[in-house]
């Protein structure tokens, strides 16, 4: 039992982090039809400030919010100048243009910088331990966790409460007939980027205590994570995208707890066995959303 | 109040609808019929902006706003009620209300909500249903209160009595007439030609893109004719 709770307690502090970078999908998703591999471009634009910071003498309590920031300043500053141009383009011109910023990133990080990662002190504080009832309780997960109740809550009293929010939700739902209502396309998509990328930013932060590390491609793995559990979640499903994230991280957990120790590294292989077993029964994904067609 | 003059609007090489042209007068309802596929939709789809156009002129007050954006249009006051009703279904009612309001003031939004609901008195009582959850009449009314929550001067309405029972269509019809009591101009555009003839004061008839009848809703209504030729024999509201 106490295994199991210390598992679940893991796995929460792990799908924490996955639950906020899918929910910047999923909302990015929701209004432009757009599953934007690019969102890990964002961790990677605040690893290497996170670095650069540290190299200029700043900590961790400094850090964090400025990491925070500077993702939501990049995703505007991406959506600007890349997902303005094709916007009611297709799918797949949208598609491709992700991808394309996802390889301009990588690519001006190796040319520019290094295609060499670069390591900045992790804050040591985060990884020591409470034992409560025979249960070790890192630090870290917990910080995760309180963050994570605290962001999902943040966002959905944006989401809910606010009329940026309720148009938001509007356009995810059906973007014509948001138009139709007034809501301006500009400055809807402009904000679903902000807020997708201030997730992220949250996201990165718990990310880079744990790694540790910049480099071109340090955002490739939780984006991936990400679109994993939106895909888990049901994708463009906002409380899908969370509790894909959670289901992930708490299979990933598991999963290595009990695999044979010469199988953990297939941890992630057999995680997309799962999905793809999900999504023989289950194609829409745990949530089916409802939605009209974009322009 | 509304002129729309040669107006021409294609799906790729085709054209949905040709050189057609109408005016909405201050105050007047105005109907838009025709058979299937005669682009009644794509008009008004046109008119409010979703769709572009490829030539001629659309005239809101004296304003060209011709290839405006949605939201543009709305804010000079003109809103459509799309077919298929299109309300927000994982929104709650109020929400809807709310979303039709972005264009207002948050005391402005207030004011025209209890208006709204003292207009339809069964959204009151389903502020925080989602509107999923309301039925065909409702969500009707829903969809006319979320485009009477931006105040418009003149209000589209597309098939607004399409996929209802006739019990339904009948409270559509009434509060078409309560919405002009009102004072609201409206251009409606709809299958059950003589029921909307009825409380029109003039109509249109389209037929594979383009205007071929117009006149006084009354002398419409008079023409057999026109029924036998363009509407069908039987009319489902004869």
């Amino acid at each position: 039992m106490t295994e199991l709770l210390q598992q679940v307690v893991d796995g929460l502090g792990r799908g924490g982090i996955y639950a906020l970078i899918a929910l910047g999908i999923a909302v990015i998703f929701g209004v432009m039809h757009l599953v934007n591999f690019a969102h890990g471009e964002l961790i990677t634009v605040s690893a290497y400030t996170a670095y650069a910071l540290f190299v200029a003498g700043w900590n961790w309590w400094l850090i964090a919010p400025a990491v925070v920031v500077t993702a939501g300043l990049t995703s505007v500053v991406i959506e600007f100048v890349a997902f303005r141009w094709v916007r009611g383009a297709p799918d797949f011109t949208m598609l491709m243009t992700s991808f394309g910023v996802h390889f301009l990133v990588q690519a001006a990080f190796v040319m520019y910088v290094s295609a060499n990662f670069r390591q900045f002190p992790r804050p040591g504080w985060i990884f020591e331990t409470w034992k409560v009832g025979g249960v070790s309780l890192e630090v870290f997960d917990l910080l995760v966790i309180l963050f994570t109740l605290l962001t999902l809550g943040a966002t959905y009293w944006v989401l809910h409460r606010t009329m940026f929010g309720m148009s938001l939700r509007a356009a995810a739902e059906d973007f014509d007939a948001a138009r139709l209502m007034g809501i301006r396309s500009d400055r809807i998509i402009r904000g679903a980027f902000a807020l997708s990328g201030l997730l992220a930013g949250v996201a990165a932060v718990f990310w880079l205590m744990r790694s540790g590390q910049a480099g071109p491609t340090a955002g490739l793995s939780p984006m991936l994570k990400g679109v994993l559990a939106a895909l888990i979640g049901g994708l463009g499903s906002l409380s899908g995208a969370v509790l894909g994230g959670v289901v992930l991280g708490l299979a990933e957990v598991f999963l290595i707890s009990y695999l044979p120790e010469s199988l953990v590294g297939l941890t992630d292989g057999i995680v997309f066995l799962f999905i793809a077993f999900l999504f023989v029964f289950r194609p829409q994904g745990l949530i089916t959303v409802r939605r009209a067609e974009r322009v | 109040m509304l002129e729309v003059e040669s107006l021409t609007t294609r799906y790729g090489a085709i054209a949905a609808i040709r050189e057609v042209g109408l005016t909405v007068r201050a105050g007047e309802v105005v109907c838009l019929i025709g058979p299937n596929g005669a682009g009644k939709t794509t008009l008004l789809s046109t008119i409010a902006g979703l769709l572009k156009s490829s030539s001629g002129q659309i005239s809101l007050g004296g304003n060209d706003i011709t290839d405006w954006a949605p939201d543009r249009i709305l804010r000079s006051g003109l809103a459509l009620v799309p077919e298929h009703r299109r309300i927000f279904a994982d929104l709650t009612v109020n929400e809807n209300l709310m979303v039709g309001g972005v264009t207002k003031t948050s005391n402005k939004r207030a004011e025209l909500l209890n208006q709204v609901v003292e207009l339809f008195p069964v959204l009151g009582s389903k502020l925080g249903t989602s509107a999923g959850y309301l039925s065909g009449g409702e969500a009707q009314q829903l969809a006319i209160g979320r485009a009477m929550m931006a105040e418009p001067q003149l209000l589209l309405l597309d098939e607004p009595t399409l996929g209802l029972a006739p019990l339904l269509a009948d409270v559509v019809f009434d509060l078409i007439g309560t919405l002009r009591t009102a004072g609201l101009t409206l251009l409606v555009v709809e299958q059950s030609a003589r029921r909307i003839l009825e409380v029109a004061d003039r109509g249109y008839v389209m037929r594979s893109g383009e205007v071929v009848v117009s006149g006084l809703a009354d002398d419409l209504l008079a023409r057999q004719d026109l029924f036998d030729t363009y509407l069908g024999r039987n009319d489902d509201s004869a």
